[in-house]
């Protein structure tokens, strides 16, 4: 900027803690910050007043402003910005930093903090920000001095980002707040210690590429990693799977890198993933793992995971590797740099793979698809929730869709019917599994991209958790629209309850529910209901089209549980199948083991 | 994969940042995925770069021993992590301050013995020694296991040191 020096403050000017932290954020490329305000934030917020370069969102309780900046982070691909207030602010952010933990998204959470002389004292609103929130971030900081704080930012966020991403808090007293100090510029500021490697082992990849030439069963297992790695990460292990010619699956979290369109995709694997894909994961001869951990939800019983295949596991994160499951060849580094390096060599050496083989493989593969397995049996009465996902599905095509989910049967059946042709287009909750996260994950995408058409799917149970987050969304005129399948039930602990406890549903089921439409006009959404097959439809239209917030009470069947299903301590070719099932083997064929039980 | 896999027993060496709440980063990450500590000895072993060693010694089966230095490593204000045990021969040293309350023969007894052990008597009354005796892990417990029948009243120990033999550094 061209200014006169008598009118630009000389760098070495002093200034308040609030106005360091705000000048820290903007260097570091922070548009908007979800927060709630509070008695130890105070000098902050004052900064935010006098100020445009920031935008605050105001939610309405800090666990929404997590799962918020979450939706922003993952949607966006940049950190995410929390501010709230010491004590209880600072333990209601703990269940979102924690799922940000899980699920490995970049997270900055600025805390407020008692004055450093009362620490330890048992002040009000004190409360141990960085001793509670230390397992659940990937780093913390309590700032003592206020010429430590830009220097703290501008780590925070190098911490969130690089390597594999996740929650960073940093706690802040408000006497540093209130005190002047000098800024560092972020180019000042080089980490000492953390700097994760992002380049592969050239002879590690070289090798890759051999192994996957031999292979006869070759599968991609695909996750998270990939999409945290940026959109080009995506293309390129879209054009890897493309150039091989293999099959590909992928994990909750990784769903979008490949497009879902695409024929080489056998879709989600899992618990409740594709039969298709959990039967090649289980007879493949080489798995490639690529931003993926081996999660419990993924590889159903460990002794019989994959047995008959060699492995080889891309991850950036060196205690990603060998921790649940032991492969043959492990490749530390970033997803996307990695896969550039495998597609040159692949291309370059244009490896005799062996044809007849995988032909035999996409052969059996073919076999399995046949199954069918996400039939269900179609309803005139009654809506099943795969139909209204289904139709959800097909009226959305050609928007710019955005999709987050809450926790439980509504987010399966959503990963299984909902197709994801790009990465960065789907929020859930995966590792943590925390109901509630939908809600306040649509608000962050939608701030994020304004014109999209941003869904959360839900349940009548998960909704309730973040239910005040409706008055953000009104407040800042967010278009979120909510789809509700609702059938009075927590559906997932019904499921179980149906399975394995012998049908006692303790406790699951949803009494006294709102009446969500009118609760929808309360907080001045749209309120929408469906309970007949025929409704669906033009309920769904008129939720797309309306461009006002929409909450759709979708009324569906109470019994429908979700398959295929692996059962905890099973493998992946025990798969449970519905009630319409080709083949006519119901669930009740094989009941779940007395080991199976004592898994979560 | 179905046998259970042997569980050996490692020192692990960490080069740490020396800032507040660092030890409870390690003693919480041990905690919170169950790995076992048998032993931990910090202390700042660099005071001009401010940096603090930290010797663990563990036991686990190979993976998660492997896991157990990796997860150190991701900590942020980690350096280094190193595997004393598999990195070639190390030095093991363990200090203990062992009390001896004793009359007689059993007093004579307890001095011969720490003789022996080449251990020094610290302090001394009428009626007791504090003995002070270095060494490996397993000398330390023959030293306190001689000593509890002539009359052992407490012992505290360090936990061990190390270092790997030979002219390179960490």
């Amino acid at each position: 900027m061209a200014s006169s020096p008598a009118t630009t403050a000389p760098a070495t000017t002093e200034q308040s803690g609030a106005e360091l932290l705000l000048k820290a954020l903007v260097d570091q490329g922070v548009e908007v910050i979800f927060g709630y305000p509070g008695g130890a934030v105070l000098p902050i917020y004052d900064a935010i007043f006098g100020q445009n370069a920031l935008r605050h969102i105001l939610v309405r309780q800090e666990g929404g402003a997590v799962h918020a900046a979450e939706g922003y982070a993952r949607s966006t691909g940049k950190v995410g910005v929390v501010l709230v207030t010491s004590g209880p602010g600072a333990t209601n952010a703990v269940t979102g930093l924690t799922d940000a933990l899980m699920d490995s998204i970049p997270i900055v959470c600025l805390t407020g903090q008692v004055p450093t002389h009362l620490i330890g004292n048992d002040a009000f609103q004190e409360a141990d920000t960085t001793g509670i929130t230390r397992p659940c971030t990937k780093h913390n900081y309590l700032v003592k001095d206020v010429k430590d704080l830009a220097r703290v930012v501008h780590e925070a966020f190098h911490v969130a980002k690089s390597g594999r991403p996740g929650p960073v808090v940093i706690d802040l007293p408000k006497d540093v707040l209130f005190a002047k100090g000098p800024y560092t510029p972020a180019d000042e500021v080089k980490h000492k210690s953390y700097n994760p490697r992002r380049t592969p082992d050239a002879a590690a990849v070289a090798k890759a590429v051999e192994m996957m030439a031999q292979a006869k069963r070759p599968l991609f297992y695909t996750g998270g990693g990939v999409i945290n790695s940026g959109p080009e990460a995506s293309e390129l292990l879209t054009k890897l799977v493309r150039a091989t010619g293999f099959p590909c699956t992928s994990t909750l979290m990784g769903l979008g890198a490949v497009p879902a369109s695409d024929p080489l995709f056998l879709g989600m694997l899992g618990m409740h993933g594709m039969y298709e894909a959990n039967w090649a994961m289980h007879d493949c001869d080489l798995m490639i793992a690529v931003g993926a951990r081996f999660d419990d939800r993924v590889t159903g019983r460990l002794t019989a995971f994959a047995p008959h295949s060699k492995k080889i596991q891309i991850d950036i994160d060196p205690s990603s590797i060998n921790k649940n499951v032991r492969v043959d060849l492990p490749i530390v580094g970033d997803c996307g740099e990695t896969l550039a390096e495998m597609l040159r060599l692949w291309k370059g050496k244009k490896p005799k793979s062996d044809g007849k083989a995988l032909a035999a493989w996409w052969k059996q593969i073919e076999e399995w698809k046949k199954r069918d397995c996400l039939r269900y049996e179609q309803s005139s009465t009654i809506i099943k929730p795969q139909y209204a996902l289904q139709r959800l599905q097909a009226l959305t095509k050609g928007h710019d869709t955005y999709i987050t989910t809450e926790v439980g049967q509504h987010q399966m059946w959503a990963a299984q019917f909902l197709k994801f042709d790009k990465p960065n287009h789907w929020m859930t909750s995966g590792g943590l599994g925390t109901m509630g996260y939908g809600l306040p994950a649509a608000m962050g995408v939608q701030i994020a991209h304004p014109d999209a058409l941003v869904i959360d799917v839900a349940g009548e149970a998960s909704i309730l958790m973040n239910i005040q987050e409706l008055s953000t969304i009104a407040q800042y005129r967010l278009p979120v629209k909510v789809l509700i399948l609702n059938n009075q039930y927590m559906g997932m602990v019904r499921q179980w309850q149906e399975l394995l406890h012998g049908g006692r549903y303790s406790e699951s089921y949803m009494d006294s529910l709102p009446d969500f439409v009118k609760l929808a006009e309360s907080f001045h959404c749209v309120g929408l209901r469906a309970t007949k097959p025929s409704e669906v439809d033009d309920v769904l239209k008129e939720m797309i089209k309306v461009k006002k917030p929409v909450m759709v009470d979708m009324i569906v069947d109470q019994k429908e549980n979700c398959f295929p299903m692996i059962p905890s301590g099973a493998a992946h070719n025990e798969m449970l199948l519905g009630p319409a099932d080709n083949q006519g083997s119901g669930p009740k064929d094989k009941p779940i083991s007395e080991e199976g039980m004592v898994l979560v | 994969m179905t046998q259970p896999q042997p569980t050996a027993r490692h020192t692990i060496a960490v080069l740490v940042d020396n800032e507040p709440g660092i030890l409870a980063r390690v003693v919480g990450l041990f905690s919170g995925r169950g790995y076992n500590i048998e032993s931990l000895t910090v202390s700042e072993t660099d005071a001009h770069a401010h940096l603090s060693r930290i010797t663990i010694v563990t036991t686990g089966t190979p993976m998660v021993i492997e896991q157990i230095k990796a997860q150190l490593d991701r900590l942020v204000p980690v350096h280094k992590v190193c595997d004393l045990t598999l990195g070639g021969p190390a030095v093991e040293r363990e200090l203990a301050l062992v009390k001896v309350a004793a009359t007689g023969e059993k007093r004579v007894e307890s001095l011969r013995i720490a003789d022996i052990f080449r251990a020094r008597a610290v302090d001394s009354t009428i009626k007791s020694f504090v003995f002070e005796v270095t060494g490996s892990t397993d000398k330390i417990n023959a030293f306190i296991a001689l000593m509890e029948p002539l009359g052992l009243v407490e012992v505290s120990r360090t936990g061990v040191v190390a270092i790997a033999r030979g002219g390179q550094g960490l």
